[in-house]
């Protein structure tokens, strides 16, 4: 063991426990709020805002993604006051398609990259697939950590691997694409580990956590946020950094939406219910929220056929 | 202003139906009783809900009458297995009817609905079904092969949790086959006059349950009756003291389970985060309005100044106001005399030194109301960490070793229940050991099971409620 991992195992070793009943219960008593009216008017645009809309296939298109990334834009087509989403999700081949099409609306490109979303490939070609997608013009690079290498104690390795991609998020002129970093927590199991590899991200330069690819089930859950928002308030008042977090896959209707954000509200407060802060990995969540929004204008549900689907 | 403002959610009260008076529930009808009358208020409005009888002596002998009829003439000839089919029933209906209750447990106690509805009812149900399993099952309870009822039994019940403690009352009295006569207390009747009208529904043979309304003077013609053969009563210390000198020479038998002081001892492996949930909990829930409630706070040194910011850090989210409302998290306190009490003993807290910290809530204009609120410099020299407050009012007390915990944990008159906090299994049972409390939680607080015992060391009471040997209180023969 090296120094360095000896000295990450210590400080890891030193968090607090994570008893699973005790959050588990906490994220379900938060999920009992009763959001109505006003407030489920104004959660429900929030959440749109911060949708990253992401499609991650192997039939990518560019057509497929023109076509999200119109959608991100425009979410609802027929009704102007409808916010914009957050950025538009794509594998790095796919960057620069998303990136002609959003312009200058101000959405963001994110792209996966580190052989997302196994992360098994060597190190330097997980970090050639990173500089690929931030010259094809991503703002954002979603990193996957290598869970084999948490798993087996190798803190050190997984560290080094996010300082080394933060560092090929750099561009020529000074600044860098935001660094998200996905720990896949359906394979990290335990919400130990989950606190362990959110300080560890946190501390090798992480601007968001994120959970989970959308590939392994389980995805993002309540009480898995729920300690990586812990985290990350823990961290801003050790450190005062703030660090952004993003639930991602299996968030799919708008109630589900607005629980995460009434836990973001109570755990961490309004610094992170802001789309800089707190973002939701999701594709099929947006027309949910449309439809809630519509049925909150309108008074009744409209139907899959008021909303566009791409 | 913030951010993200929840709009009010409030509950509907149309489910429920609050008559403008009550009689009392005896034989199996409502009756008028011989004395006056009293009004229950809403704590959080001090809005009138309904007039109430005073029962009289003469009331209290008439129910004991109709339950001494109706034991010697119906329930102590059936046989279990139908004394069960209406404990179903009754757990049936409780389980359809909670969203009723809940509302009007709200209304009267002043308790959030969340916890009503999320809490209270539950539990009420599961207490019936609980005990209506044990119904035909009595030989099987390690009590011998074929244990007897005691006869009629006069219960007294508090206004902490009084739908809830009237499941734990009637359910193992019933199931054990004794008829019942209880008293709801006083500032709180109403859901136990609506379960009267379950009894109806059910269509539970006359007089095995009744229902008297009253104050004290009721409370004692009630346990002082000589055709009582048991006495069960949850509340002050002071009030079980004068039932057990009253009872003293006299063939009755007797269950107590009165105050407390628990100690919540948090170890600074604990997780913390939970710790501190638990800790809000064991506090807060019911506006600590609750025997068990971890009132006096233990925390190692080492951690305390984490703990210590945590914990306003968490209080400060919590939402004070309308019982009713979905999101509400700390509803009224229950009476003017109380919310006085627990002023008072406050104002000790600050006379002797001590810090207070409260959360920054807005407070309603009208009913009855106080801030969760923490005390930091306790000592067990201060009386608020002797004194049971009965309020949203946690003293919080330091530690440096494991011995020390025990050592002041145990050091109270009082002995019901306890919460420690470890990751460490081996901590866990070893404090658990050394702990003289009728419950101990490990990494939880203020949890409740039909199927476990429930009760207190010293002055805390004696007789334990829930579980096999809940009903060991209310059958012949076996020590309670």
């Amino acid at each position: 063991m090296t120094g360095a991992t000896a000295s990450l195992r210590k400080t890891l070793g030193g968090l607090p426990g994570v008893d699973q009943v005790g959050l588990e219960a906490r994220a379900a008593g938060l999920g009992t709020r009763s959001i109505k009216t006003t407030a489920k008017a104004w959660a429900i645009d929030l959440a749109i805002s911060m949708v990253d809309l992401t499609t991650l296939e192997g039939a990518d298109t560019p057509g497929k993604v023109r076509a999200l990334a119109n959608k991100a834009m425009r979410p609802d087509p027929t009704d102007p006051s409808c916010p914009s989403a957050a950025a538009v999700c794509v594998y790095p081949d796919m960057v620069k398609i998303a990136k002609d099409t959003l312009g200058d609306s101000g959405l963001n490109v994110a792209s996966v990259a580190t052989a997302f979303p196994s992360g098994r490939a060597a190190l330097d070609i997980k970090l050639a697939d990173t500089r690929d997608a931030v010259e094809a013009g991503a703002d954002e690079i979603d990193m996957v950590i290598d869970r084999g290498a948490f798993l087996t104690g190798n803190y050190e390795l997984v560290f080094d691997e996010i300082v080394a991609t933060k560092e090929a998020c750099a561009r020529p002129d000074g600044t860098h694409a935001h660094l998200k970093v996905i720990f896949e927590t359906g394979e990290l199991q335990t919400y130990d580990n989950v606190r362990k590899a959110s300080w560890l991200a946190m501390m090798a330069g992480a601007d968001f956590i994120k959970t989970s690819t959308g590939k392994v089930q389980p995805a993002a859950t309540l009480p898995v946020t729920l300690v990586m928002l812990e985290a990350v308030r823990d961290f801003r008042a050790e450190t005062g950094r703030q660090v952004g977090v993003k639930p991602a896959g299996g968030i799919k209707t708008s109630k589900d939406a607005i629980k995460y954000l009434v836990m973001v509200n109570e755990i961490v407060g309004e610094d992170w219910l802001d789309p800089d802060w707190f973002r939701f990995g999701a594709s099929s969540l947006l027309n949910d929220l449309l439809l809630q929004r519509q049925k909150i204008a309108t008074g009744h549900y409209s139907g899959p056929d008021y909303v566009t689907l791409d | 202003m913030t951010k993200f403002e929840y709009a009010p959610a409030p509950e509907s009260r149309s489910i429920v139906d609050i008559k403008s008076s009550y009689g009392l529930y005896i034989g199996g009808e409502f009756v008028d009783g011989k004395g006056g009358s009293f009004k229950s208020i809403s704590p959080s409005t001090e809005e009138v809900l309904a007039e109430v009888t005073e029962a009289t002596a003469d009331d209290v002998d008439l129910a004991v009458k109709a339950a001494r009829q109706a034991y010697d003439k119906v329930w102590s000839k059936l046989p279990g297995s139908e004394r069960a089919k209406y404990l179903y029933r009754i757990a049936r209906i409780m389980a359809e009817r909670s969203r009723e209750f809940a509302v009007l447990e709200s209304l009267d106690n002043g308790k959030p609905i969340k916890e009503s509805r999320d809490v209270d009812l539950p539990l009420v149900s599961q207490w019936f079904f609980y005990y209506a399993g044990w119904a035909d099952k009595l030989g099987h309870a390690g009590l011998g092969p074929d244990p007897k009822a005691l006869g009629v039994a006069g219960q007294v019940i508090p206004w902490n949790f009084p739908i809830m403690m009237l499941a734990w009352k009637i359910a193992p009295a019933l199931a054990a086959g004794n008829t019942v006569v209880l008293k709801p207390a006083e500032t709180t009747p109403l859901t136990a006059l609506l379960f009267a009208e379950v009894c109806q529904q059910a269509e539970l043979p006359p007089g095995v349950v009744n229902i008297i309304t009253g104050a004290g003077a009721t409370g004692q013609a009630l346990v002082e009756h000589p055709d009582v053969d048991k006495v069960a009563f949850t509340g002050s210390t002071a009030v079980g003291k004068a039932i057990a000198r009253s009872v003293a020479g006299t063939s009755k038998k007797v269950t107590l389970e009165l105050g407390g002081k628990a100690a919540n001892i948090v170890f600074d492996d604990a997780p913390l985060d939970q710790a501190v949930e638990g800790i809000v909990g064991g506090i807060f829930f019911n506006q600590g309005h609750v025997c068990c409630a971890g009132s006096r706070l233990l925390v190692q040194e080492s951690v305390y100044d984490e703990v210590i910011d945590k914990l306003k850090q968490r209080m400060s989210t919590l939402r004070l106001g309308d019982p009713l409302d979905k999101n509400t998290d700390i509803g009224a306190i229950n009476s003017a005399e109380q919310l006085a009490r627990i002023k008072e003993l406050s104002d000790v807290g600050d006379a002797e030194g001590a810090e207070r910290w409260s959360a920054p809530c807005e407070i309603p204009d009208s009913g009855f109301w106080f801030a969760p609120t923490i005390f930091t410099g306790v000592t067990q020299a201060h009386r608020i960490a002797r004194e049971e407050i009965f309020g949203p009012v946690l003293s919080i007390l330091t530690f440096r070793t494991p011995a020390e915990a025990v050592e002041k944990a145990n050091n109270t008159p009082y002995g019901l229940s306890a919460g420690v906090w470890t990751e460490k299994g081996s901590r866990i049972l070893s404090m658990a050991n050394q702990l003289r409390a009728g419950v101990v939680w490990a990494n939880t607080f203020n949890k409740f099971d039909p199927a476990s015992p429930f009760g207190g060391y010293k002055e805390s009471g004696y007789g334990r409620e829930g579980g096999r040997h809940g009903l060991a209180a209310y059958l012949q023969g076996a020590s309670a």
